[in-house]
């Protein structure tokens, strides 16, 4: 006859093996997080991803577990984000009209948006005594991370450290964003939704999408246009920033 | 809902077929995003059960960020060397970036558009 805490232990390392364990945990940390989003009446700083990344690096923390060894269960959510990305398409053709009504704003909004996000980056960790390539790594952390890794190494910047920033961005964008906007009286939700996506790429968007579907809608132009114009733009700015 | 499982795993499969056959630097899903819109193009319409399935879907978009930004968030400590200019930075220019986009976007809207401002239903962030 073993011990209770002995059975416990076999337990643990049984199901510590097995994916189910870690995938349950991402989907219930968000499901509980997201009910006291809602509970506390969308009080910013319990925001949903902010507190289930909180909870479940804490975990992983305590439990001695390994990224890897969490991936296999958490890879099924993460595998959801291709089709996610495809089934964009919807809200994208049902306000198809209303993004080309508002283009003229929308393009300006981008190239001073973008330009903003950049360089005001760059400059503040330059300012407050970053050292040069880490200043170069902030420069795209408002793009989505395929493209702002890509960007950062023809910069001369940390690919890696480019990425940590990329969803810090997003995830402090997504958790002050819209009261941020509308302390300034900024409301409308083709703008907000679009400045959303540009500042703050996925998780900003997916953030919009619980406002509404337009503010959704114009949050994916956002990140998708920003994507393609700060590529284009940053090479041919660099020089200035060196 | 299976079937529109199906039709947006079978857009992304293509779009990776059709962006490493053609050597593209756009990611699979984002072409197939882009073939799902000419597929509506053409019917001129969402079927229903698409619609809504996808919005179930993006309804909970924020959950699929939380494996990779889990894994970020282990590597915290490569930033506390430099913690001061990065918290700076990080934070002024996602403000700045946010407000400046959103203000143009704002004034360029009421200069060029007679149509009135769409207010965020703020049932979100009261």
């Amino acid at each position: 006859m073993s011990e209770p805490s002995q059975d416990l232990t076999e337990i643990w390392v049984y199901l510590s093996q097995s994916p189910l364990l870690w995938l349950f945990v991402t989907i219930a940390a968000y499901s509980l997080s997201l009910a006291l989003f809602r509970k506390m009446r969308f009080f910013p700083l319990l925001n949903p991803v902010l507190i289930s990344m909180i909870v479940i690096v804490t975990l992983l923390n305590i439990t001695g577990t390994g990224y890897d060894r969490y991936f296999e269960g958490a890879q099924f959510v993460h595998f959801m984000l291709g089709p996610a990305t495809v089934a964009l398409a919807v809200p994208l053709f049902r306000n198809f009209q209303k993004v080309r009504r508002a283009l003229f704003p929308l393009l300006i909004a981008l190239a001073g948006g973008s330009l903003t996000a950049a360089l005001s980056a760059f400059y503040l960790a330059d300012i407050f005594g970053a050292s040069e390539q880490i200043a170069l790594s902030f420069v795209p952390k408002s793009v989505t991370s395929p493209i702002a890794m890509g960007i950062a190494e023809n910069l001369g910047g940390l690919p890696s450290l480019t990425t940590v920033l990329v969803i810090l961005t997003g995830t402090l964008g997504a958790t002050l964003g819209l009261p941020l906007m509308k302390a300034f009286a900024l409301r409308d939700e083709r703008a907000c939704g679009f400045a959303m996506g540009l500042a703050c790429h996925g998780i900003g968007t997916a953030r919009a999408f619980q406002a509404s579907a337009m503010t959704g809608t114009f949050a994916v132009v956002g990140m998708g246009s920003n994507g393609l114009f700060t590529a284009i733009m940053v090479p041919l700015i660099a020089d200035t920033l060196l | 809902m299976i079937q529109t499982l199906a039709l947006l795993l079978g857009c992304q499969l293509l779009g990776e077929a059709i962006s490493r056959f053609a050597d593209l630097p756009v990611p699979g899903p984002v072409i197939g995003m882009i073939l799902l819109l000419a597929l509506f193009a053409k019917l001129r319409d969402i079927p229903e059960n698409v619609e809504k399935t996808s919005f179930g879907l993006l309804e909970h978009l924020s959950l699929l960020f939380i494996p990779a930004g889990t894994g970020v968030m282990l590597h915290f400590e490569r930033i506390n060397e430099e913690w001061l200019p990065v918290t700076v930075a990080l934070v002024g220019s996602t403000i700045v970036g946010l407000l400046v986009t959103a203000g143009l976007f704002t004034l360029f809207l009421r200069l060029t558009s007679k149509e009135p401002l769409m207010p965020l239903q703020d049932k979100d962030h009261e």
